[in-house]
């Protein structure tokens, strides 16, 4: 049986991990190569590098990281951020990044998925959906930009299906209502977008325990759930959120 | 030497950084003399199968891969590099393959469910995913029969011959997630990306290379 993905995200800023991981014994916490190493130690299914440089000139940085990190852990790796150009994705998978995950330029352009996933194929392509909740009755969600700044008026179900159409391979899904509030997933949103589509979801956004991780696989009918400071601010290690998990029916990688 | 056999579908980076991890540097290479001076050939690869045929093609490597299979000497398939040893595949219509394993290479097709929703099965089959051992080779050694390994793919092989059926993987159907055939060893799960267990596929594959040993 196909187990649910635990996912540790970091924020990468000029090749620094950002929002301060606090772990002891760490070299040097702010080195998202040992971050890495150690959720891969704690057996992490995957990881995730968000990149949030924002200056153009230090984008490349980004690939060193990347490069270190392929050299000593071996589980998928995902990069976001950014990434606007076929280039921008060649460079990343030849760096050593499996998935690049891709959220303004497709809505600057959503052909570019479709190039993007035929010049690399689906599988390598995630598209980020970062969505707000508009309407309660019907209950709609629209899109945002520009980490969760800029509302653009379409539709996130829409958007979803438009996105599978186009070539996505996955879909990394973020409430922006819940982004940072540790309140839990959308679930509402998630569970909608993942009983339309036929990609693997992965809900991202809210997680402040280990009960929203298992709501969002059992209500929000997630494929994998991604969470970031529970894990960095060590409340719980990947391994303990597993056997939660996994004592709670859900079949996991032990 | 093992020469990683970079047709341009993705990335070999990890694929070499796991042999060099296990202690077995591994060389990548491109063109038809290197595969032909090889003494063991890893084929990894993901995405499209007949970008896969077009580019093995374009760059006459076809068939300096097939004389290396055909000699005896070990070889590696991983994803890609396992659907393509099959007759065709139905991807796009028809796709002839390598035909050195008679078979074909058919998509994963789930129905959905009542109410018109997507089936719970999705598709790529992306993830982690156990393996049940039917007639697992050494290089298989390490790695305990129900263990997690890494998985993305959306087609799937299914062999004539049930004999070179490795193991299986359940995912909404059962599925032949490895194969061997005396030198062929063809994993459609990524032992590059399948941590520890993955690796000691990798180091078990170049020990069993460097034996020159084409069967154990």
């Amino acid at each position: 049986m196909l187990a649910k993905r635990i996912i540790p995200c970091l924020d990468v800023k000029e090749g620094r991990v950002v929002k301060g991981v606090q772990f002891v014994g760490l070299r040097d916490a702010g080195d998202p190569v040992e971050v890495a190493r150690l959720y891969d130690a704690q057996g992490a299914d995957e990881l995730t590098f968000l990149d949030i440089t924002a200056s153009h000139e230090k984008r490349g940085i980004i690939l060193d990281v990347v490069g270190r990190t392929a050299e000593e852990v071996f589980i998928p790796l995902t990069v976001g951020g950014g990434i606007c150009a076929l280039d921008d994705i060649r460079n990343l998978l030849n760096a050593g990044a499996d998935k690049v995950s891709i959220n303004t330029a497709a809505v600057r352009r959503p052909e570019f998925i479709r190039e993007a996933s035929g010049r690399f194929g689906s599988q390598c392509i995630v598209v980020a959906i970062d969505a707000k909740q508009v309407s309660e009755a019907p209950l709609r969600w629209e899109i945002y930009t520009h980490g969760g700044r800029r509302p653009t008026g379409i539709d996130a179900l829409e958007w979803a299906r438009r996105m599978e159409d186009l070539g996505a391979g996955e879909f990394l899904v973020t409430s922006m209502d819940r982004d940072g509030t540790r309140d839990g997933y959308d679930n509402a949103l998630n569970r909608s977008i993942s009983e339309i589509t036929e990609v693997p979801l992965i809900a991202s956004g809210g997680v402040g325990g280990l009960q929203h991780l298992y709501d969002g696989i059992h209500l929000g009918k997630a494929d994998a759930v991604l969470a970031a400071s529970i894990f960095h601010y060590r409340e719980y290690t990947v391994h303990q959120v597993k056997e939660y998990l996994s004592s709670r029916g859900i079949c996991v990688r032990l | 030497m093992i020469a990683i056999v970079d047709y341009g579908m993705g990335n070999l980076r990890s694929v070499q950084k796991g042999f060099e991890k296990v202690g077995h540097p591994a060389r990548v290479v491109q063109d038809p003399e290197s595969i032909r001076a090889a003494s063991a050939l890893v084929l990894p690869g993901v995405g499209a199968f007949r970008d896969c045929m077009g580019h093995l093609e374009e760059r006459m490597l076809r068939d300096p891969i097939r004389a290396h299979i055909e000699s005896g000497k070990p070889y590696l398939g991983i994803c890609l590099g396992l659907q393509i040893l099959f007759t065709e595949s139905e991807e796009f219509g028809r796709c002839e393959g390598l035909n050195i394993i008679p078979g074909k290479v058919r998509k994963f097709r789930f129905e959905q469910e009542k109410g018109g929703k997507a089936s719970p099965y999705k598709i790529p089959h992306m993830g982690w995913n156990a393996i049940r051992k039917v007639n697992a080779p050494p290089v298989l050694a390490d790695v305990p029969d129900g263990a997690y390994l890494y998985f993305v793919h959306s087609y799937f092989v299914d062999p004539e011959d049930a004999t070179v059926v490795a193991t299986k993987t359940d995912y909404g159907l059962e599925f032949t997630s490895m194969i061997w055939k005396d030198n062929i060893f063809a994993t459609q799960f990524h032992p590059e990306k399948s941590q520890a267990l993955g690796l000691s596929i990798l180091k078990n594959f170049a020990e069993l290379s460097a034996n020159g040993a084409s069967r154990p």
